[in-house]
């Protein structure tokens, strides 16, 4: 079921479009990420989404219901965590989260105890009393979090959760987001660390300039960019003694002898490892490691967004 | 009762933020006891403490309210805690009334200083109360959405600062207070009817002294009008500047 959908959405600041019609959807209960280098409008389209920028072409919907222009209902259902934090520099950890609440119109004692529970499982009882703004960044990261959960939205947007803060709070950001998710809370996550988009969404769209290059699960932007099946073999023998034979037995299929003595056994088809690991085993090779490569989704994203950008410098000559 | 919950919270947290600090509370209040102790102590024989009253109180709110408003909004605007105010479920017109309250009453608070001081100088007898309590929150209303209109209008605190005194010094003279409007150039007069002072300042005289020149109904409707007008223009230039 999507919870939220973009069509055609697009942004234009006076003259320069930052967000360039972009289709997409976020299911209820996924992470989605949209993954993509500064200044691709990740932000930008969080903004649209949640009412602090306005539309500039296109619509949005949630639960199927438009609300381009008219963002009021739709927010009591939104969390959001900006990419810079912004709660209240005056105010210490346990007021903050609690007016956050407020906001929402939670109850006092709901959204006290709420608070209460936030900072416990955020790690954060002893600076609960202290000023924000003597937090350290990670600190205020996990509290800007916090501070937008404290109303139990229906989904979560995270801009950036893991910029420019140390590895082991984003780590503990990470396995918090991981929580919300289990706990059934739809996620919206924008990064531009694809091992992180990798490691936490289901979904996934790669946005460069403006523009939804390539769109879905991550198995499924593997596979695209993969093209073909290949399977590394490590074995104790020399392969070029049953060459013929394997040519002879797999039509079809091709091999690569690396210089470690790996050899990369490749095929346009999909195909099993037991007949390949069989037919060495036959011939006296012992087989210590055979391994499905995977391109990276980085090496993905490369591959995917590298051409669109040179179609894209290709079109633009065209027209000059 | 969810609207509501923001709504008070959203003042309460302001008050405690911003009003109850002793920086500020003292600047507010700091103000109007200089200014009454300025003007009813140069020469108490010469000028009647009942006359400079309405004037005393005029200032004393405007400067009260005006001044806190490049706090409450330009500066959590640029600290961009006031987005957090922008993402959450009420109504625009709802945030700003929220986020002026607090100034308004602050503005009466502030009137009722000079008030206080000249109740030892002089005998208040004759005061028609009612009608200065509703002045008074009615200047209190407009000066702060006279504030409002400037604070969202400049993204800088100082250019608040700046931006506001452009508009109070000119209003000191051209109101009437100090200066009766009939005396005042014959082209300075339009000016003075254009400035919602001048209608507020009108009615603490009526209600005062009972020496105001403009029907007292006719102020209050022009009060409520310069209200109206600031509080929707204001909004007008937060949806259009604000959400980008
Ligand atoms: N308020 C604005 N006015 C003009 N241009 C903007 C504004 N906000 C963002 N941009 C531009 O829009 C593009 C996308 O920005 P942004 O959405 O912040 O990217 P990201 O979050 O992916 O890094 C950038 O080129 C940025 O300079
Ligand atoms: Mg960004």
């Amino acid at each position: 079921m999507k919870i939220i959908e973009a069509e055609k959405l697009e942004k234009t600041y006076n003259g320069f479009t930052a967000v360039k019609g972009v289709n997409f959807h976020i299911n209820r209960g996924e992470i989605f990420g949209f993954l993509g280098p500064n200044g691709a409008g990740k932000t930008t389209t969080i903004n649209m989404l949640t009412g602090l920028a306005r539309i500039t072409g296109g619509r949005v919907k949630l639960l199927g219901e438009d609300y381009t222009g008219n963002p009021r209902k739709a927010q009591a259902m939104m969390g959001i965590v900006p990419d810079e934090s912004n709660l209240y520099e005056e105010l210490n950890g346990w007021e903050n989260l609690s007016f956050c609440g407020a906001l929402y119109g939670m109850e006092r004692n709901w959204r006290e105890e709420k608070a209460h529970q936030l900072l416990d499982q955020f790690g954060l009882e002893d600076a609960a009393k202290k000023p924000f703004k003597a937090y350290s960044k990670g600190m205020k990261r996990k509290l800007t979090i916090a501070a937008g959960i404290i109303h139990e939205p229906e989904i979560l947007f995270l801009d950036e959760p893991t910029t420019g803060i140390d590895v082991a709070f984003a780590r503990q950001i990470r396995n918090l987001i991981l929580d919300l998710h289990q706990k059934g809370t739809t996620i919206f996550l924008t990064t531009h660390y694809i091992e992180e988009a990798e490691r936490l969404c289901e979904r996934i769209a790669f946005i460069v300039d403006g523009e939804i290059v390539r769109e879905g699960t991550v198995a499924e932007l593997m596979k695209e960019a993969q093209g073909e099946n290949i399977v590394n073999f490590m074995l104790g023998g020399d392969f070029k003694e049953v060459k013929t034979e394997f040519t002879a037995t797999f039509p079809g299929f091709e091999y690569r002898i690396g210089k470690d003595g790996v050899v990369s056994v490749h095929s346009p088809e999909s195909f099993t490892l037991m007949p390949l690991v069989q037919f060495f085993e036959d011939r006296g090779f012992p087989v210590y490691e055979a391994k499905i490569a995977r391109l990276s989704l980085e090496e993905v994203f490369v591959k995917v967004t590298g051409l669109e950008l040179k179609k894209m410098q290709n079109r633009k000559e065209a027209r000059v | 009762m969810k609207t509501w919950i923001a709504f008070s919270n959203i003042l309460m947290k302001d008050i405690r933020s911003y009003y109850l600090k002793p920086p500020n509370i003292s600047w507010g209040l700091i103000f109007p006891v200089a200014w009454t102790l300025m003007f009813f102590l140069r020469s108490p024989v010469a000028v009647e403490v009942r006359d400079l009253l309405p004037g005393v109180m005029s200032l004393s709110i405007l400067f009260g309210t005006t001044s806190m408003l490049a706090v409450t909004i330009t500066f959590e605007r640029k600290s961009r805690s006031f987005e957090r105010l922008l993402l959450a479920p009420i109504s625009l017109n709802l945030l700003m009334l929220a986020k002026t309250s607090g100034a308004i009453i602050f503005g009466v608070v502030n009137a009722f200083v000079p008030i206080m001081f000249a109740a030892f100088m002089t005998n208040l007898a004759g005061i028609n109360w009612p009608i200065v309590l509703f002045s008074v929150l009615f200047i209190a209303i407009t000066s702060t959405f006279l504030g409002l209109f400037i604070a969202v209008s400049v993204s800088q605190v100082f250019e608040a600062q700046t931006f506001s005194n452009f508009f109070r010094f000119p209003m000191i003279f051209l109101c009437g207070l100090f200066i009766p409007l009939p005396d005042l150039p014959l082209f300075l007069q339009p000016v003075s009817y254009a400035l919602p002072l001048t209608y507020g300042a009108d009615i603490l005289k009526t209600a005062i002294n009972n020496n105001g020149i403009i029907a007292v109904p006719l102020s209050f409707l022009m009060l409520l009008a310069f209200s109206a007008f600031l509080f929707s223009y204001s909004i007008y230039n937060v949806n259009r500047k604000w959400i980008l």
